[in-house]
């Protein structure tokens, strides 16, 4: 397998930015060209490019990620509520606050690996859940979600004689297409800095990490502290992505950090492609979809579909598919996501480098669930011996001349009379 | 050769597990350019011994030192840090990356140390690193899968990675658990090519094998470890002779 090069990521970047930009007419389509909707994409894409970096890379599991998106919102509120109405000085905050708070969830969870780590950062979790909602009223202001309030002191603003109630960047004004270009340009920074980290010594090094850890130790790393800056990373995209949802909806909840959120980036980044560049993207894009289109659905849109059919028929067709659609569109997403990590271990990624495979060649061997790489092509797949790994042995061994099958197998006495002789 | 200095110093230990002793008053010297071998029957104490010297077991008494440094209680990565490479038994490579890209981590470690993360910079083969590892693979015979997936080579190509990966570090001891262990002959042969060509450029070499045709192949000296003690402790001609070692392996009834 041939390394990327400089150009080729250059390429990516130049035509995500691109795709990015013409989102609204690309998805229009698909009835998914509003403001409101891409926002979403572009916001949870950071937010899922972000957990990539820590899932993708180093295979360590979080389901608490949503902790600091939540953590993220408050901080971006407060921040209009005491400073200014402008995105920088929220962002600034969300991102340092959610990354002091990975670095103290990370510090704890990381001590743990494999299941018992993903558990530790769901408690974690929780536990801000929870906490939000109890004793931490007074920041965060309950059940009723935090806001900015006529009365608030908003320093900058004050001092700058900026009376308006909507966050804006430098003046402009965080709703409708703005929002999104704004949000989607934060995105395609976002994005270049994770191309950055999957290519540097350092995503080399997660990477190693997740191929096998004992190997990081004998080989001379310290792997917890290179775990831990990848977990707070991952945390400032998700403060980050927290502080966009409060930009575009200046209001604050609880349930932003809920473990059901957790669980959607999960599925996000798995259904697109753990440890792919694009994959999260896709896949937040294709959750997100499925969660506005489908959920829009209804009984009546799904009569007029069926009309050509005759009444008995279409009666079932329409009460079939009703359980799919509306609030029922779960279900067709748990669907999708079997269907997936069944026949695409790799996400719909792995389906796309699977297309450009057959192309080039036309048989194709799976390795089921191989390293998910992000490069096009994996040669060395195609020359892997039919077992697992286990080679079968090298040409010029005669057959029925391996020894020492077992480990720990005595010398036989005929060998140390031998050597004794 | 006794007169080079000593790297690798096992002073006195013992080891007990539960009342039983798996190690009892063990005293051993690495010296600098030996390659030395530790032989054993099954449940000697060579695997405890290993352990001790490096894998985070504490012994119950004594120390172990590498080149005036305390050994013991450590952990793997300041181990290695400490100029100490491991091969295990079964081949430890990164089975994800690429087999460049296994030998370019150990450069990196090497000239790096345990936690330096780099995240401007690029991972690339055209770096010094990359020429680096590329010509240590060439050398090896491993220059035609530079590309190819770790996970996917033979045995005895993981094999020769992991001794490439050991050697790029430059390490003042080179620890070696059964380094043939479930190989092809061809496969043993072979790994027994490098690890000569090891000795051969003044690496010092410490060995467990059961195999005594690596073992004489290799050794400069021997160490024959029996019931957690050592029995014996030479050159190769004259372990072959000590009839303590011939009953320590066969039994009384076959001497």
């Amino acid at each position: 397998m041939k390394p990327t090069t400089k150009l080729a990521d250059l390429i990516l970047l130049l035509c995500f930015a691109a795709a990015v930009a013409a989102g609204p007419v690309i998805l229009a389509p698909i009835g998914a060209g509003y403001p409101d909707l891409l926002d979403k994409f572009v916001i949870y894409g950071i937010f899922a490019v972000g957990f990539n970096i820590l899932f993708g890379l180093t295979g360590y599991l979080s389901f608490g990620h949503a902790a600091f998106l939540g953590v993220g919102s408050y901080a971006a509120v407060w921040s209009f509520k005491l400073i200014s109405m402008d995105l920088l000085p929220a962002v600034l905050a969300s991102v340092v606050l959610s990354g002091l708070l990975a670095l103290v969830i990370g510090f704890v969870s990381l001590r743990r690996s494999g299941i018992y780590f993903s558990i530790l950062t769901l408690a974690f979790a929780q536990m801000c859940y929870n906490m939000a909602y109890s004793v931490l009223t007074p920041i965060t202001n309950g059940e009723t979600g935090l806001r900015v309030l006529r009365d608030d002191p908003r320093v900058l603003d004050a001092a700058l004689g900026r009376t308006g109630f909507t966050p804006s960047l430098a003046g402009l004004e965080m709703t409708g297409w703005t929002g999104y270009y704004v949000s989607g340009a934060i995105l395609v920074i976002a994005f270049a800095i994770s191309i950055a980290i999957f290519r540097s010594p350092f995503g080399m090094t997660l990477r190693a990490i997740k191929s096998n850890q004992k190997r990081m130790g004998y080989t001379g790393y310290n792997t917890r502290p290179f775990l831990l800056t990848a977990f707070v990373i991952s945390g400032m995209y998700a403060g980050l992505a927290g502080s966009l949802l409060a930009a575009t909806d200046p209001l604050a909840g609880a349930e932003r950090m809920q473990w059901t959120a957790s669980g959607e980036v999960v599925l996000m980044t798995i259904l697109g492609g753990a440890g792919t560049l694009l994959g999260p993207v896709l896949g937040t894009g294709l959750i997100k979809y499925f969660e506005n289109i489908f959920s829009a659905y209804n009984a009546h849109q799904l009569d007029v579909t069926f009309s050509f059919l005759p009444d008995g028929v279409r009666e079932w067709v329409v009460h079939g598919l009703g359980l799919f659609v509306g609030e029922g569109w779960a279900l067709t997403l748990g669907l999708l996501f079997m269907g997936v990590v069944i026949f695409l271990p790799g996400g719909i990624m792995e389906g796309i480098m699977r297309l450009g495979r057959l192309k080039r060649t036309p048989i194709v061997k799976s390795l089921g669930d191989s390293p998910q790489r992000d490069v096009i092509g994996e040669r060395a797949i195609d020359e892997m011996p039919p077992e697992d790994g286990s080679a079968p042995a090298r040409k010029e061994a005669p057959k029925g001349e391996t020894h020492a099958g077992e480990p720990q197998k005595p010398v036989k006495s005929s060998e140390m009379k031998a050597a004794t002789s | 050769m006794s007169t080079s200095p000593i790297v690798l110093h096992i002073d006195n230990v013992s080891k007990t597990f539960a009342g039983l002793l798996a190690l009892s008053n063990v005293n051993l010297d690495i010296r600098e350019g030996e390659t030395h071998a530790i032989i054993g029957p099954n449940g000697a104490g060579k695997s405890t011994l290993l352990n001790v010297c490096i894998g985070g077991l504490e012994p119950s008494r004594g120390k172990v030192l590498l080149a005036g440094t305390e050994l013991t209680g450590r952990r793997p990565h300041e181990i290695n840090q400490l100029g100490v490479a491991r091969v295990f038994q079964t081949p430890e490579i990164f089975g994800d990356l690429t087999v460049i890209e296994n030998v370019m981590m150990a450069i990196l470690s090497h000239r790096d140390g345990a936690f330096r993360p780099r995240f401007v910079t690029r991972f690339d083969q055209q770096s010094d690193i990359g020429r680096t590892a590329g010509a240590a693979l060439e050398k090896l015979g491993l220059g035609d899968h530079l590309h190819h997936i770790a996970g996917a080579l033979s045995r005895g190509d993981k094999r020769r990675l992991e001794l490439v990966m050991s050697v790029v570090q430059e390490p003042k001891l080179l620890l070696l658990d059964e380094p043939t262990a479930g190989m092809a002959r061809a496969d043993t042969n072979a790994t027994i090519e490098i690890l000569r060509q090891f000795k051969d450029a003044g690496m010092t070499i410490v060995i467990i094998e059961h195999d005594m045709h690596v073992v004489f192949s290799l050794a400069d000296r021997i160490t024959v470890l029996a019931g957690g003690r050592v029995i014996a402790q030479g050159l190769p001609e004259d372990i072959k002779g000590n009839p303590k070692v011939v009953e320590a392996y066969l039994g009384e009834e076959q001497v």
